[in-house]
């Protein structure tokens, strides 16, 4: 008796698909609008052994980036003679995802991490460091769809705290088609049901794009729609980046004054 | 020739700082005539230079600094020592010993040993190579007793304070001797712990707010109050 129970409670579970993503409103499967991001809640400074550290929840996704260096490359022959060695680790803990995750990086993960280090890249003055290595580490606690970008926003603070130099904090925000809507920030059934993701990095006060990729198909005109409704995200991303980072600063500042 | 803020205006890497017959300061950058931020930090404008003053930053060795540096590795030849920036510096053992240094009959463990933290200068850094230290100066060398505390190497001006103000200060209220390494470690060494406690007590507040004023009045006025109620117990 109890088995049946469970057998069929399982199953509830496996088919909470919902039919639609989009009801006739235009209201999303969170309540959200077809523009509208999840809401974002940004801490900086987390971490007291990292040199640089910052966490952000966006939606259901919970990521923690740390930072170190720039510091004496190990091992020594990866020492560039002209520039600092960027290296970046995305990963993802066993219990982020329903279905246990290894720990072990999936080929995803070194793939994901080549990317977020291209976009993260050109913000960083690493002419500056010769010989040295800057080491960057995501760790995605809860994912719940979009951990490259939230993974790019928050190391990207990370960075900044560690007071490396850069020329623009990186914002980063996907856009596709659901159900033949464009929508802002897809959410991980948005993305696996939808017709099109495209994950986009920016660097918003130099208005340059540090990672651009397409999973799905668009024609012409929607792929357009698409790339503007994701830069209207980074955009929104990079006023609640700044905020965070000042007010690290602005918090000590009031405390003294008071 | 707009500025687009004020001075001691709190702004994050890439902030538009200036634009137009402007000149790069500190923690900024020039990309077709305009200034940008490069770091987190506070505006700061001096006659025609736009300058951000770190909130957060790691030392970079200059030539002349004095810094305060652990040993972690005995060579054939001289020390390796961390000092707390992106390179590791050298201390030549020929620096150390006054007859001409042979590697066969001189035992360097026996003057430094791994571990041991060392007050030194900087006396040679490019970016090419490798800072190279000395110890032969009075006030220099193996740091035998005393606390040592790390704070933010940006805020080391602050710790000193304008023509060492607020270090002097320090030094007058606690009674401690205060050993400041350019490179954010400081070693305070005095007559009782208690000394030490109140020194340390008053650089971790001027660490967390450095970036405000009036502080070598409130730290003063901390330690005062703090003194009074030692006594008082």
């Amino acid at each position: 008796m109890s088995k049946r129970k469970t057998k069929k409670k399982k199953l509830d579970t496996l088919q909470k698909k919902p039919e639609k993503l989009i009801d006739k409103d235009d209201i999303r499967l969170d309540g959200r609008k077809l523009n509208e991001l999840r809401p974002v809640k940004i801490e900086v400074g987390v971490l007291g052994n990292a040199d640089g550290s910052a966490y952000i929840e966006q939606g259901k996704n919970k990521i923690l980036a740390a930072v170190y260096g720039p510091k004496e490359v190990h091992p020594r022959h990866l020492a560039l003679p002209d520039r600092a060695v960027l290296r970046c680790r995305y990963h993802m803990a066993p219990f982020s995802v329903d279905e246990r995750k290894s720990p072990a990086p999936s080929r995803r993960e070194v793939e994901l991490s080549k990317v977020i280090r291209e976009a993260l890249e050109p913000s960083i003055f690493v002419e500056y460091y010769p010989r040295t290595s800057i080491d960057i580490f995501i760790e995605v606690l809860q994912a719940d769809g979009g951990t490259r970008c939230a993974g790019i926003t928050t190391a990207s603070l990370a960075l900044a705290d560690a007071g490396i130099p850069m020329r623009n904090l990186v914002a980063a925000c996907a856009a596709g088609k659901v159900e033949g809507h464009l929508v802002l920030d897809l959410m991980d059934t948005e993305d696996k049901v939808g017709e099109a993701d495209v994950p986009l990095a920016l660097m918003p006060n130099l208005n340059a794009i540090t990672l651009l990729q397409m999973d799905g198909s668009l024609t012409i005109e929607e792929f357009e729609k698409v790339i503007n409704l994701a830069l209207e995200g980074c955009k929104q991303l990079y006023t609640l980046q700044k905020e965070a980072l000042k007010s690290k600063y602005v918090v000590a500042k009031e405390d003294a004054e008071e | 020739m707009p500025l687009f803020y004020e001075k001691r205006q709190l702004v994050t890497p890439g902030d538009l700082l200036a634009e137009d017959n402007y000149i790069t300061g500190d923690n900024t950058y020039e990309d077709n005539g305009k200034i940008y931020a490069s770091r987190v930090g506070l505006v700061d404008y001096e006659a025609r230079k736009v300058h951000v003053v770190a909130l957060k930053a790691f030392y970079v060795p200059y030539v002349g600094d004095t810094v305060i540096g652990k040993i972690i590795e005995v060579t054939t030849g001289g020390w390796i020592v961390d000092i707390n920036a992106p390179y590791f510096a050298m201390l030549r053992a020929s620096d150390v010993i006054d007859r001409p240094f042979k590697p066969e009959t001189s035992d360097l463990p026996s003057i430094f040993d791994v571990g041991d933290l060392i007050i030194a200068k900087v006396v040679a850094y490019d970016r090419t190579r490798d800072p190279l230290l000395t110890v032969r100066e009075p006030g220099l060398g193996k740091i035998m007793r005393g606390q040592l505390i790390e704070i933010t190497p940006t805020k080391i001006p602050r710790v000193i304070g304008r023509k060492g103000s607020m270090v002097s200060m320090i030094k007058r209220e606690t009674g401690c001797q205060i050993t400041i390494g350019q490179n954010g470690l400081i070693l305070v060494s005095g007559k009782t712990a208690e000394d030490e406690r109140l020194a340390v007590m008053a650089l971790h507040k001027i660490e967390e707010e450095s970036h405000t004023s009036g502080l070598t009045d409130r730290v003063t006025e901390m330690l005062r109050k703090k003194k009074e109620g030692v006594e008082h117990v």
